[in-house]
């Protein structure tokens, strides 16, 4: 990355300014080295901490009250059934390099986000259906873009899509965003500095971010991570393991405050393999494809105890694919996943299967037995098998479990198909159900349990498919509801991912932090840079 | 070496023999139950030495890994003793063509990257193979492949023999080769290959803790003292010592092998 002169000079006035005011570092840890700094590439967590705190966007989505609020556009407005969005652009907004902004950046940063030769991961939310998207200028400070299809949830989409500077000679070094990529210590560190044109003021009119000047540090290791936050060599950490955290808080540092922000977004859940191209005996075919068969299984399994030894009380038994978090889309209907092992045994015998001393067999004799994988040097998926383990061998089935290196598991579960069953963890970023497209269509590929089908292989699946498909094409918040909630009540009743918990959000973070506003949606903790300060 | 000391040696190790031998009467109860109490909880009366991560009983856990350990890991080391014994005698009494070659395959099996033979000896083994199937074919596979590094030290030994003046007397003699290396051979040997044996001992048994991570080795919820020296790894272990009782029974063990070695070669 090359540094302008004029840029150069702003980083060093920045960092005087910071040797002036003492320390004036935000530190934290990404787990990972960030693949890239080009704004439209970002495909891991790394590089989306960068992207968060240099890119700048048309509309934030504010992480604390979950409302989408103007950002470099001061107001926009959908038209045309969700196809066309029009930006009124704000006034005198600078790049980080001082070149100025306007509607042209925007039309050239759409360009090149729909451009099929930079396979640009955001893009695809964008391409709901085939054609060009027609992005131009329709005044000084005026943008239109029209789309083929109906995309739902339409500005949501650009908190997303950075700005990029179509005149700039730094092309995507030059930023929008509070801060700028100062310098990169491959395997060591990232640090950020303050961006000298960021647009934003405070109420008072004076300049945000308020920080200097921001130092990520690569830390793979979270105990290492924990480490350095108890030492007081970083400021935070967010979604930390519920063991680390309660183990910082019985030592009892007086300079780190702690707080559980409640469920977060994401799921711990298990599912049994129904792809057609695995290679399973018969029976097991039969049992894993019997609803029958993954209900009672989900009955025998202890939500409650998972919650109180896995997470230490820091997560809740999870009813469906939607977490009680996020309130505007949670079936609320849905009833308590309690463990009952009597439901667990009836729902058994509807299928045929008995108890024959203390082992279950299936109609024609077979002992019920299968493996369970997960990967390796999870602490909480490696407990959480070990209690699956002991909770279904009292309806009788026998439970192999087994951890397995990352690449291996995935190798398995994505690709040769040769597993049972698999625990593993769902991610959601977001808390619109179009996130969840990629999982709920039997044509997508994260439609684990029998991914990338051409035709559903079962009615539910087909009725799932055709509700996924009309809420995602309806603009009526209201009808688009009773369409998600009918697919959670199908998710329930078929179980094809048996959901088990969903884990809290727990941060860490040093008292020297200034105006944190901990929010559940990701980044959960750095969501409001610009406005905190070090004290 | 003082009596005392080595009948106490002699004392711990029937004691960790009788622990493997009746671990089921032993323990508190299953090395699997998972118990009401709380996860991580300090010694009490219920539970001698806690409990682990999920809430089972650390001392039973304890006791049925020390019947997996004293099962399979000195068969291990004992293969990996053999392997070596017989790659380095045979690399070191051999001519000088067959000693580079011999030598040149140790040190190529060295510098190969051994892990992926081991994953793919994980992907080979059916994922609902018996726990203890798993556990023997990882042993098999750590002996195996810790052989060809202590077979250098053998063959420097058994080469230093063959060139030495006792060797070429016993040939004027007109002992044959064949009587030299089976009948001499062994007893000029028997020093390095023990030392061997209690190197491998524990590497073995820390071997077996790492390769839990593939998948292999003794999976949970069986547990080893491997599995459960693992559990040290944690930054607040001085505030939980007791997580070290699979480190003292392991060191103790070792120490009271090496007491009775050593009265051994004194009385010798």
């Amino acid at each position: 990355m090359t540094i302008s002169p004029p840029t150069r000079l702003a980083v060093l006035f920045s960092v005087a300014v910071a040797a002036m005011h003492g320390d004036n570092t935000l530190r934290f840890c990404i787990r990972s080295e960030p693949r890239t700094f080009h704004p439209l590439l970002v495909d891991d967590d790394a590089s989306e901490t960068v992207r968060y705190l240099t890119g700048g966007v048309l509309i934030r989505l504010n992480r604390k009250t979950q409302q989408l609020e103007p950002a470099l556009a001061s107001r926009w407005t959908v038209s045309k059934h969700s196809r066309q969005i029009d930006f009124v652009l704000r006034h005198g907004v600078r790049f980080s390099d001082g070149t100025p902004f306007g509607p042209a950046d925007v039309v050239y940063t759409m360009q090149q986000l729909m451009n099929p030769e930079l396979h640009s991961p955001a893009a695809d939310s964008f391409r709901t259906s085939p054609g060009p998207v027609d992005a131009r200028v329709t005044g000084p400070d005026t943008v239109t873009i029209l789309f083929p299809g109906t995309i739902t949830g339409l500005p949501l989409l650009f908190d997303q899509v950075p700005v990029m500077s179509s005149a700039s000679p730094l092309k995507e070094g030059a930023v929008l965003g509070p801060y700028m990529v100062a310098e990169h210590k491959p395997g060591v560190s990232v640090t950020l500095t303050r961006n000298p044109y960021f647009w934003e003021h405070d109420s008072q009119a004076r300049p945000l971010p308020r920080i200097q000047q921001i130092r990520l540090d690569i830390q793979k290791d979270r105990d290492g991570e924990a480490l350095k936050l108890e030492r007081g060599e970083i400021d935070f950490v967010q979604g930390i393991d519920a063991e680390l955290f309660d183990r910082l808080r019985a030592a009892g540092n007086e300079n780190l405050s702690f707080a559980d922000l409640g469920p977060s977004l994401d799921s711990e859940l298990m599912w049994f393999n129904q792809a057609k191209a695995a290679r399973l005996p018969a029976q097991k075919r039969a049992w894993f494809s019997d609803p029958h068969f993954r209900r009672a299984v989900s009955l025998a399994i202890d939500r409650a105890q998972i919650c109180r030894i896995v997470y230490r009380g820091h997560a809740v038994p999870a009813r469906g694919p939607v977490s009680p978090s996020n309130k505007l889309w949670y079936n609320s209907e849905l009833t308590t996943a309690s463990r009952s092992l009597d439901e667990a045994r009836k729902e058994l015998s509807a299928a045929g299967f008995r108890i024959a001393g203390e082992q279950l067999k299936d109609r024609s004799g077979y002992s019920v037995e299968f493996s369970l994988i997960s990967n390796s040097g999870n602490h909480a998926h490696e407990r959480t098998l070990a209690i699956i383990q002991q909770n279904l061998q009292a309806i009788g089935i026998r439970v192999n479990v087994l951890t397995l290196d990352f690449a291996s598991l995935i190798e398995r579960i994505t690709r040769s198909f040769d597993y049972e069953a698999c625990l593993m963890s769902l991610t959601n970023v977001g808390l619109d159900p179009n996130e969840q497209m990629n999982v709920w269509l039997s044509s997508a590929g994260n439609h684990q349990w029998n991914p990338n089908q051409k035709q559903p292989a079962t009615d539910w699946e087909a009725r799932v498919d055709e509700l996924m498909k009309r809420q995602a094409s309806s603009d009526d918040p209201s009808a688009r509801k009773k369409l998600f909630d009918e697919v959670q009540r199908i998710a329930r009743e078929q179980q094809p991912f048996i959901y088990l918990v969903h884990p809290d959000v727990l941060t860490v973070c040093s008292k020297r932090v200034g105006h944190l506003q901990p929010a559940l949606l990701r980044p959960q903790l750095y969501w409001n840079v610009e406005e905190q300060v070090m004290q | 070496m003082t009596r005392w000391s080595s009948k106490a040696a002699l004392l711990w190790l029937l004691l960790v023999l009788a622990i493997s031998l009746f671990a089921k009467s032993l323990a508190l109860q299953s090395y699997t139950t998972i118990t009401a109490d709380m996860p991580d909880s300090p010694p009490s009366k219920t539970h001698y030495l806690g409990t682990d991560a999920i809430a089972r009983d650390r001392f039973s856990r304890l006791v049925y890994g020390t019947r997996i350990t004293v099962l399979f890991a000195p068969v291990a080391a004992l293969l990996m003793t053999s392997v070596a014994g017989l790659v380095g005698g045979i690399s070191g009494i051999g001519s000088r063509a067959l000693d580079a070659t011999v030598m040149f395959i140790c040190e190529l099996f060295l510098s190969l990257p051994w892990m992926f033979l081991l994953i793919a000896a994980r992907a080979v083994l059916p994922l609902n193979a018996d726990p203890y199937v798993s556990a023997a074919v990882t042993f098999f596979l750590i002996g195996l492949l810790g052989g060809p590094g202590a077979a250098r030290v053998v063959r420097a030994r058994a080469r230093e023999w063959a060139n030495s003046d006792q060797y070429l007397f016993a040939r004027s003699l007109g002992i044959s080769p064949l009587r030299a290396v089976l009948v001499h051979l062994p007893p000029i040997l028997r020093p390095v290959l023990t030392a061997q044996f209690w190197i491998a001992l524990p590497v073995c048994i820390i071997g077996e803790a790492n390769l839990s991570l593939i998948g292999l080795g003794v999976v949970d919820p069986l547990p080893s003292w491997g599995a459960l020296i693992r559990e040290c790894e944690r930054p607040d272990i001085a505030s939980a010592p007791w997580l070290l009782a699979p480190v003292f029974l392991l060191v103790a063990t070792l120490l009271s092998a090496q007491i009775l070695l050593q009265r051994n070669r004194e009385n010798i």
